[in-house]
């Protein structure tokens, strides 16, 4: 099934910036903290789940054309990724729980 | 896909360990490339390989500069930088290999990816590298010919 965004914010997942990208689609996820894998690996649409919350992970998506991501384990995100964030309207959520349990809710999210 | 009037140049200093202003020169390129409505997949290609040459410099190097050319059927980039240079480029082009600080690593640089990024991301690529400064040559093609 096709998800946006914003179809997140009904679970666990909670927007800390780039409001201006929730209508991006969601069509896969990918985990991993470090950047260049994201960059080679992770596809087109996808929500990246990672714990690094520098401002330097707002570049990484969207040079790999990433619809959001998301900072698990709830790790603040820095005060300069939610500007950078902001203006270039790339989603940012927090997560509460692991990797793993956010992973699992976007899986439900993407195959109901 | 519509057709360029004009070809655009950005030219741009990168500082060496300038974390914060990482992306800022593939952030521009990115924003000219996605006015062209060029498709997605290429933009990617060409903004990821830009981001690994930018942040290159500022993981790697003394400090250098970026410059760029958008032409109607292709991208050309120059990431020149004033050293130390690459010390084993064969080792270096392998995937993994990095010598990168633990500053850079803790933030998720250093994955040893990046050449081998700018590698597959490109249709051309040339590298040279001496004490004086790595100089990378990038070109990604818009129109591939029939059959390719
Ligand atoms: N511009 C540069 N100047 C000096 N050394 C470099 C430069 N670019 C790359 N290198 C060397 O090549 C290695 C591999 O680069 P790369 O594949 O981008 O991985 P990473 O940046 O993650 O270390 C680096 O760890 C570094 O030793
Ligand atoms: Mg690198």
């Amino acid at each position: 099934m096709s998800i946006k965004v914003s179809d997140l914010l009904k679970h666990n997942f909670t927007l800390i910036a780039g409001e201006g990208g929730l209508n991006k689609d969601v069509d896969d996820v990918y985990i991993c903290d470090l950047l260049s894998w994201v960059m080679a690996k992770a596809k087109q649409k996808s929500a990246w789940i990672t714990i690094q919350s520098h401002v330097n992970i707002v570049a990484v998506a969207l040079m790999a054309d990433l619809s959001c991501i998301i900072i698990a384990e709830g790790v603040e995100a820095e005060k300069e990724t939610i500007d950078h964030a902001n203006e270039e309207g790339l989603p940012v959520l927090n997560y509460a729980g692991s990797s793993y349990e956010a992973a699992i809710e976007l899986y439900h999210l993407l195959t109901t | 896909m519509e057709r360029l009037a004009a070809s655009y140049r950005l030219d741009y200093d990168v500082r060496a360990r300038d974390y914060v202003s990482g992306g800022e020169v593939s952030s521009a390129l990115r924003a000219i490339l996605k006015q062209l409505s060029l498709p997605p997949d290429l933009v990617r290609r060409c903004c990821v390989a830009c981001y690994e040459a930018e942040m290159n410099i500022i993981i790697h190097s003394f400090g250098g500069h970026m410059s760029i050319e958008i032409f109607p059927d292709r991208l050309e980039m120059i990431a020149q930088d004033s050293g130390p240079g690459i010390e084993d480029l064969q080792k270096a082009m392998q995937e993994g290999y990095s010598t990168a600080s633990e500053e850079a690593r803790e933030m998720g640089f250093g994955a040893g990816m990046g050449l081998p990024n700018i590698k597959a991301n490109t249709d051309y690529f040339d590298i040279q590298t001496g004490k004086e400064g790595t100089t990378l040559t990038m070109k990604v093609l818009f129109l591939k010919k029939e059959g390719e």
